[in-house]
This record gives structure tokens, sequence and C-alpha cells, in this order.
């Protein structure tokens, strides 16, 4: 598997750690209340189809991204950079 | 028996080989396969599961039969094809699942059993007593059947792995490959052309067939050059593509030494990952045979396989040809082996309505029974060539889920479009079998290729080739008394698939785990068509319907040490190590493994015969004079910017915003559902410049935590962070004499003002900038001093030195643990990532005044729960002194069972301060149960102990000894 790093271009998958889904860009305020939060740590979809995750590339340039990729084909149609998702 | 034109071609005898232990001679550079047959050895193996003898069947790597071992002892190869490896001087091939021989072997007494072994055999009939299943029935059944074993020793040959990349991959070298190569290399792109072989050329070496009015052979060898001639082209031989994954990736087993020898020089084999733009599949195809009964006898080969050994290696099959098959083959081979000076001694079409309906001949073919209209004659010979028709090779196309097509034109599977992104399929595997049709269709498909990769390619003169067209009529089995194999490899025939199907294992998926059809080294590549056939007919349904089964990779067998070339032994790990790890090397220190980094056990001194003295000495002389250890692996994280504080509150637990300059503070991490990751000291040297320490373990993981907080969570923040942990070399100084150490050291003395207890800030020791900390993991009055990675060795000799002049000296890992376990620290044995801030008693720490990772969470219900598992001290009080680390703990008086489980001890030392073992654990409602005698038990070790639970700080509660 490669992913194309918007910072060094495609890459190894060895040089990426795994997070899990990109629902963790949203982070809920502190007084959500425990069913935000527990959705927000624990619950997550599982999608055939496309999914949104979080990978870091820690061996490059240390960049988050969210990668948009399709569980039955495992084709990534999307490589953004967290930062700026995350705006 | 090589033929007689065999001196013509200037082939010479010169590489001795055995098989079995006796001495052959071969060619240089033909297979073991041929040099075998040029030697007549007929029966080279016994099969799977019967111990039928069989002999060489195909002439490449789908070969089921020829498993064979090369060498002896550790390095001993098994399972391995015996028309794939090249001979070479030397080389010692053995044959494999026959004892006391090859020729005599006693297992062949299961093919008598035979009616009674049939598919689904083993289920029905070990089924009681249960418990014989595991002790007696597998491990007779496993010695019974069989491929090559393993010699149980390490294998001490070397192995490779390495990466490639390319604009364009070209799987397969044979007329289409060699075209799409060309083609693609005349663009500029860069091209990888690999091909399985020793040799381009594919099907055409071994064919008689003519290009441009000349033997194919001469345009193979004009193509091979031009594209050795282009810098942009690499040419991989002897390199087998075994799988298509994900992004252009693919993997590919090249193999070298085990093809020619041994050498020091030289791998076994190398695994290669190739990245590529795009991908042309030319992998040809494959003869599929008939089930005919025993259509199995050392002797029956495929058609092409013929031709392919007398027309590329000069060697006869046998001396009495017949040639039997369903499509224009059978003709085709009659006219190569009449042209060889073959006794070719009939000739059965099928198509006219003959076929061979039985066979005899016990180690090897000696005749067969052919049916005629009706009246059947037998013919004697050695040697029936059979074509059942051609598979293309769709196996890479089928890696990532395709499913492949049937086409009634050819009778067989052609791989579906776009079944890997960014691979295309040409020629005999796209389901175009002559030769003509190949060139012009890896013409046009490579051209379109290249179109789409933004390059202008011409589609070239295609030179004039055969075109002769494929006419097949499909004939899956014939009728007759016996057994009709299908698979070799597995031995599963005809008889194996109807039961499969009665049994209402009517899908191909389930027919294939029934029986076994299509699995192990070979993935069915000689059978699976012909086995969904017959289940198609089975069953009633037609192919389509009926479909394939699944081929996966690898589509050669890899060994795994390749795959894991560099991971034997040390292998390519990294290793770290801190600027005294010489010293500590000299003075004689075990140095034990934390994460990648090499840390000094203890420090041994003259007389000590045990690791406990040592580190009872140096607990004792921390205590007492002063101790050095080097503390460079634990993670510094230096982090600057306006907004770095409002990090730093963020990620932590307690509040760093309110640090004053020049201090130290301790923190704790969260992780966000409420569990501790990690903690650490954070000291304040500058009004937006914070340097934090990580523990060994989680540097990495703080480090990305940090950077996920910052891109993902909070960009709003203006800080950097960045990992100094190898800039800085970075000494614990501890004990009661530690500042006369430190001030021995630096220029300026220190005193208890200058450097109070949580107080930092920078030293210089002559022209090296340092910084100094007044921090404790030992409960000592202690520093520690930082300076750049450079000067680490010098400054740890400067200190070990000062300090073994006031009575103290080096210590390691044994006593800091000692010396962190009598004041109650916690390490990531406490905070193993289950236990919360309120667990270890930390949870004032937690503020609530503002948002942190973890907060919410760690307020929620259950993780407050004064009937957790909490922090706890304990020390043994009864007649038992031992205690250990994973021991349970049990209430006084309770049986030690799951369910009265009470809870667990984390850290154990022997603490020479106390005199006494200590133990930090987790007990339930542990810190309102101090002074209560508890149960601990270790099952392993068989202690059974009374303990008292305490506070955790065994030693100096009042932390009186680190304000000095």
């Amino acid at each position: 598997m490669r992913i194309e790093c918007p910072v060094c271009g495609a890459r190894d998958l060895r040089e990426f750690y795994y997070k899990g889904d990109a629902v963790a860009l949203n982070r809920p305020d502190r007084d959500a209340g425990i069913d935000a939060w527990d959705n927000y740590v624990h619950l997550r979809d599982n999608p055939a189809g496309q999914t949104r995750d979080l990978w870091h590339h820690e061996a490059g340039c240390g960049a988050w991204l969210v990668v948009t990729r399709d569980t039955t084909t495992h084709l990534i149609s999307d490589v953004t950079l967290a930062r700026e998702v995350a705006r | 028996m090589r033929l007689s034109n065999a001196g013509t071609r200037g082939q010479q005898l010169t590489v001795p080989f055995t098989f079995d232990g006796v001495r052959y001679q071969g060619v240089k550079g033909e297979t073991l396969a041929a040099a075998l047959i040029a030697n007549d050895v007929k029966l080279v193996a016994r099969s799977f599961k019967y111990h039928r003898p069989r002999g060489i069947m195909s002439a490449g790597s789908e070969e089921p039969n020829a498993l064979v071992t090369i060498g002896r002892g550790a390095n001993a190869e098994p399972n391995v094809r015996a028309t794939v490896q090249e001979i070479y001087e030397g080389l010692e091939a053995y044959s494999q699942n026959a004892w006391p021989s090859l020729k005599n072997d006693v297992m062949a007494v299961n093919d008598l059993a035979s009616p009674f072994l049939g598919a689904g055999f083993y289920y029905k009939t070990f089924m009681w007593p249960k418990a014989f299943w595991e002790k007696l029935y597998e491990p007779i059944i496993r010695r019974a059947a069989g491929l090559g074993g393993l010699s149980g020793q390490p294998d001490t040959d070397t192995y490779e792995k390495a990466f490639a990349f390319c604009d364009v991959l070209v799987i397969g070298g044979g007329p289409a490959g060699l075209m799409a190569a060309k083609i693609a290399g005349e663009t500029g792109v860069d091209v990888i052309l690999a091909e399985e072989d020793t040799a381009l050329g594919g099907r055409l070496l071994g064919e008689i067939e003519d290009i441009n009015g000349a033997p194919a052979t001469v345009w193979v060898a004009k193509m091979t050059a031009e594209l050795a001639a282009m810098p942009n082209v690499r040419i991989m031989t002897r390199t087998a593509v075994t799988g298509a994954y994900d992004q252009g990736t693919f993997g590919a087993l090249e193999r070298v030494g085990d093809m020619v020898g041994r050498k020091p020089d030289l791998p076994q084999s190398c695994f290669w990952r190739i990245s590529a733009k795009r991908a042309i599949l030319c992998a040809g195809a494959l003869e599929r045979s008939i089930a005919f009964p025993n259509n199995d006898r050392p002797g029956v080969m495929m058609a092409g396989a013929v031709r392919a050994y007398a027309n590329r290696w000069g060697v006869a099959s046998g001396q009495r040809i017949a040639v039997f098959g369903n499509n224009n083959d059978v003709q085709r081979t009659a006219r190569d082996l009449t042209a060889a000076g073959l006794d070719v001694v009939a000739i059965l079409d099928s198509r006219e309505g003959t076929t061979v309906v039985g066979t005899k001949g016990r180690h090897g073919l000696q005749s067969i029974t052919v049916s005629q209209n009706g009246t059947t004659k037998d013919i004697a010979l050695d040697c029936l060539a059979v074509t059942g028709g051609w598979n293309p090779t769709v196996h890479l196309t089928c890696h990532m889920n395709g499913r492949p097509i049937w086409d009634e034109k050819i009778a067989s599977f052609v791989p579906s479009a776009g079944a890997v992104p960014n691979m295309v399929t040409a020629g005999a595997c796209h389901g175009v079998f002559d030769t003509m049709g190949c060139l012009a269709d890896a013409a046009q498909i490579t051209v379109a290729v290249l179109k789409n990769l933004g390059n202008k390619a011409k589609s070239p003169d295609l030179p004039e080739a055969d075109s002769t067209p494929y006419e097949i009529s499909p004939l899956w089995s014939v009728g007759g008394k016996g057994r009709k194999w299908i698979d070799f490899q597995n031995d599963v025939h005809v008889k194996d698939i109807k039961l499969a199907a009665q049994e209402n294992f009517r899908s191909v998926e389930h027919m294939k785990r029934y029986t076994t059809q299509g699995m192990a080294p070979d993935q069915g590549k000689s059978s699976n068509v012909l086995a969904l056939a017959i289940l198609a007919d089975v069953t009633g349904r037609g192919i389509p319907e009926t479909g394939t089964t699944t081929f996966r990779p690898p589509f050669v067998p890899v060994p795994i040490a390749a795959m894991g070339a560099g991971g034997a032994g040390t292998g390519f790990a990294p290793q770290r190590f801190t600027t005294s790890h010489d010293a500590l090397v000299t003075a004689g220190a075990p140095m034990i493994e934390a994460g990648l980094w090499y840390r000094p056990s203890y420090i041994p001194q003259a007389g000590e015969k045990t690791w406990r003295q040592s580190c009872d000495r140096e607990v004792n002389m921390v205590r007492n004079a002063v101790g050095v250890v080097d503390v460079s692996t634990l993670g510094k994280i230096d982090i600057q910017g306006p907004d770095a504080a409002q990090l730093l509150d963020f990620v932590y637990s307690n509040t760093f915003s309110t640090l004053k300059l020049n201090k130290v503070r301790y923190g704790i991490m969260l992780r966000e559902d409420g569990h501790v990751l990690d903690d650490g000291t954070t000291a304040r040297l500058g009004e937006n410049h914070y340097v934090i320490t990580t523990t060994t373990a989680a540097a990495g993981l703080v480090m990305r935590h940090l950077e996920f907080v910052l891109q993902v969570l909070r960009p709003d923040l203006d800080a950097k962070v960045i990992s100094v942990t190898e800039q800085w070399a970075q000494f614990a100084v501890a004990g009661p004499k530690s500042r006369d150490v430190i001030n021995a050291i630096v220029d300026t003395p220190i005193d208890n003002d200058s450097f109070p207890y949580m107080g930092c800030g920078d030293v210089t020791i002559g022209d090296i900038k340092g910084r100094l900390f007044r921090i404790s993991f030992s409960g000592e009055h202690a520093y520690e001093i930082a300076v750049p990675g450079r000067f680490g060795a010098s400054l740890y000799d400067a200190l070990v030195a000062k300090a073994t002049a006031h009575g103290g000296g080096a210590y390691g890992m044994e006593a800091l643990n000692v010396l962190r376990i009598e004041k109650g620290f916690i390490t990531h044995a406490e905070i193993h990532g289950r236990t919360t801030a309120f667990d270890i008693g930390m949870d004032r720490m937690v503020s609530q005044k503002k948002d942190s990772i973890g907060q919410a969470l760690s307020r929620r219900e259950g993780l407050l729960d004064e009937t957790r598992a909490q922090l706890v001290g304990l020390k043994p009080v009864g007649a038992v002194k031992q205690v250990s680390a994973g021991a349970h703990l049990f209430t006084a008086g309770n049986e030690a069972t799951r369910e009265n489980h009470d809870g667990y001890i984390t850290s154990v030392a022997f603490s020479p301060t106390m005199d006494s073992m200590l133990a930090l654990g987790f007990l339930h409602n542990g810190r309102a149960r101090h002074g209560e005698v508890i149960r601990m038990v270790d099952h392993l070790r068989g202690l059974d102990a009374q303990l008292e639970v305490c506070d955790p700080v065994f030693f100096d509660p009042e932390g009186g000894r680190l304000r000095g």
C-alpha cells in the first residue's frame, strides 16, 4: 500500500502510523455530555465503502493526514493535511 | 534420453549432480527436470496422500508432482520444483515423502486403502474419542501425508529484500511481454521486465515457430539484445511476480544463489517490492490435463512440456510416445516430436472420437488403453503427451478480488477488465493464443497504457508470426474404471469432487475446502479449471455459474526467509547507544535492552559475585553518598511558541501555564478515555520555552501525540514541538553528596538558593553550556545535568570520577528501580494502560478548571469508584519473605481462585534500606486498607505469602531528603 503524502509524495505504507477514523477531528466540548464523549472515543462505523482515516507520516515529514479510502477496493481517493481539514 | 541432434546444439555434459544419492551428468543451464528426463529418471516423487509414484508432468512453475528437497541439513530447501531448479555442479536433490526409498515406499499401502480414504474421510472417521484427535490421529495422519520436511535447525543462508520503482512493469517475457517492453522502453519511460524463467522468450523457447521467416528464437535473441541496450529498461529474469497489491505494489521473488549454487557474495533469493505506475500482465497460459483413469503414472505428461523438453532442452521424454488431446496442439506435438526423430506411436484426438480410458505401469507408464468407436485396444509406450487445452494465467488479476470471466471460445477463464487498478493484460493471459495475435494484442494495449501515462507511443510494424487459430472442443473427463486424477499435488480425483457435491458442498469454495482441491504450493495452477468444470457437470450448473475459487498470492512459493530478510536475529533492527555506553561496557556492566536503547543493569565491582550484591551496594551508595546514572534515554521534547503554555495545559492534566521561570513540575498525561498515557517532568526555560521529559518507553508515542494535538485538535495554537532526546546527554546525580559532585564540575558553584528543589537553569562547564535540573527519581537530594550530546562521554567520566572521590560511583537500572520502589514512584509497570489518575492516587492532579485531554471521560461513572484497584505498597509479614511481580492478591483466608481475585503486584524489589522485599501493586479499595494483612499467591512460582498493605511511599514519606 502507498499513500500520496501532500508534502512528500507517494510513500510506502511502512512510513506511516495508522490512528483510526477521522472522527477524532471532531472533539466534543468538555461538557458535551457522556453520550457525545462515548461516541467520540469508542463508537466507530464499520462501512463497506468509503472511510476517512487519520494517518501520521511518522517516518517522513511528521504530518497528520486525512486519508479517504474505500474499504472494499482499497482505493485511496483523497489525502489531505489534517491541519487543513481541522481549520 | 538426449536427442540425437543434442550434439549439434553444442551441449556438453559438464555438470555433475546427484538425485537420491545417484550421480548424473547434466548440461549447464538446464533444469533439474530436463536433466532427470535426459538420464531416464521417470519416478521422481510420491504423492501427498496416497504415496502414488509420480513423474515430471510440466516444464514450468506449475509443476504439481516433481517436488524435491535440495541439499541436506540446516540449509536444505524442501518442496523445490524440479522443473524450475537449475542444475549446478554439486547439486544434491532428494525425493520426498517416501520411506525407505522412492521405489519401495511403505506408505504406498495408503493407495490400497484408497476406497476408504476419500475426501472428508478424516472428518467422518476420527471423531471419537475426542481426546484422541490431537494426541493420536492427527500426528499419524500428518506423518503419513506430506511434502518435504524442514531440518528444524536455523537456516544459515543469506537472503535479501529490495525495493524497485518503475513507470511500467511488464510481467512475463514471452512474445507479448517482449513486445510490450520494447514499445514502452522506446518512449523512454522506466520499464521493468520480470520473467520467472532464466531466459526471455516464454513459449517461443519451447516451440518450433518462425517469426519473419527465421526461427522464433532468433527474434527473441534480437529483442532481448535491443531491450538490454536500453538504459531505461531493467530485465529481471529468474524473477516471478508473486502478488498484486494496493496502489501498484507488486511482490516478486528473484532466485539467485539457490539457482547457481551457494556463493559467499550471493543471497539465496531476494524478495522484491516493486512499485509501478502501470503494469502489463503478459503471464501467458498454463496447459491443463484431462481426467482419464490412472492419468497420473510417471510418463503421462503435458504435451506442451514434452515439446519444450524436446525443442528447448534436446531431451526425449520417452522412446515411444503417444499424443492425446482435444485441441490442435495434438497435431503440433506429433509434428514436433516426429521432426525431432522420436517415435510417435499414436495420435489420439478426442475431436475424432478417440480417448484414453486406462493406463498401466507401476513405476512408469508401460501401456495405455484407447477407446475408439466402441472398441478398445492397448498400445505399448513409455510416454503419453496430454493436452486438455490452455488456461490463461489469470492469477495476479484475482489478487485484489477480481473474478475472471468464462470465455466459451477458448473454453477457459479470461481476466475481467480493471480487476487490478492500473494493470492490464495482454497476449495469452488475455485469451489470445496465437503468436501473431499476442504481438498485435500487446502492441495495441501497450500503446494505450503509455498514452494513459501521458506518453506518445507508436505501434511498430509487427513481424510476421504464426497465426494458426486455436481450435478446441472441451473434454474434461472420460469414462472408464479407475481414479481420474485432477489435482496431482493434493491427490484429488473426479470421485472426490462428485462426493463433495453429493454431500452438498456444492459451492466451488466449499468443494475446495472439502477436497483440498487447488490448495498447497501450486494453488491449482494445472487443476482448478478442470475441477470446477467437473463440479459444474455434477451439479448441473454451467461453468460460468459455478465460478472459480480465489487465487491468492503468492503465485509461486516464497521462502519466509526471503520476505523476512534482515529480520533474523538482530538483523536490521536499530540499536540506540547512550554516550556513556563505551564507559559502561568497559566497566563490565551487563547492558539490557530498553526499547531500542541499551542501559546498564549494574556496574560490578571486584569481588561481587551476584547482581544483588552489586545492586545493594549501589542503592546504599546513593542513599549514603552519591551515584551517577545516564538518563539520556528519557524522551526530551523541546516546546516553543507564544502558545506553548496553552499546549501543555491541554495535554497535561495539571497546569503548566502557572509554572514559574526556572522551575520544574511533575505532570501526568491522560488518554482521551481517561486512562494515564505517560508521566514526566516539565521545565520552564523561558517565557515561551519549555522542555518536557517522557518515559523511555513512551518517547515516540508522546511525540506523535503532541503532533496530533497541534495539527488535528488545536491547530489554533502557535507552538512548535521537536524531539531533542539525542541532542542532549543527561545524567542523574543523586545522593547526599550530589551537590558536591555538581559543584566540582560546574564553573559557578550552586547552592540551595540558586537551585532549590524543583529548580532549573543554565550552567557552564568551561566553554560548554549545559542545563541543570534539581529533580529526583530516587528520593534523594538529586540533580540531572544535561550537555549537548557530543560532550556526554567526557561529562559522564568526569561525574563518575568526582562521585568516586566522594565515596560514590556509577549505578544501574536495578538500583534505580529499587530506589524508585522504596519511594513509591511509578513507571509503566504501574501506568500500564488500564490505570487512571484515580487508581494511582493522583486524581487531584486532574484540573477541573480547564479542558485537557482525557479530563471529560476521567470523571465518568466507574472510573472514580472507591472499589477500583488502587495503588498500594506491600511488604511481607509472614514466614514467606519472597514477593513476585505478577502475583495475585486475595483477602486473607480466601481461596486463591479467579473469583476471589482482589488485586495484583506490578513491581517488586529487595530494599537494602528497609532490609525487606517491597512491592507496589493494585488492590481493590486499597487506600482504605492500609495495615490489613492480605494473601499473595503466585501460581507460576508456587509462592503463597502474607503481605501487609501500606502506603506506596516506604521511605522518607515527608520528603525531607529531597530538599536536602
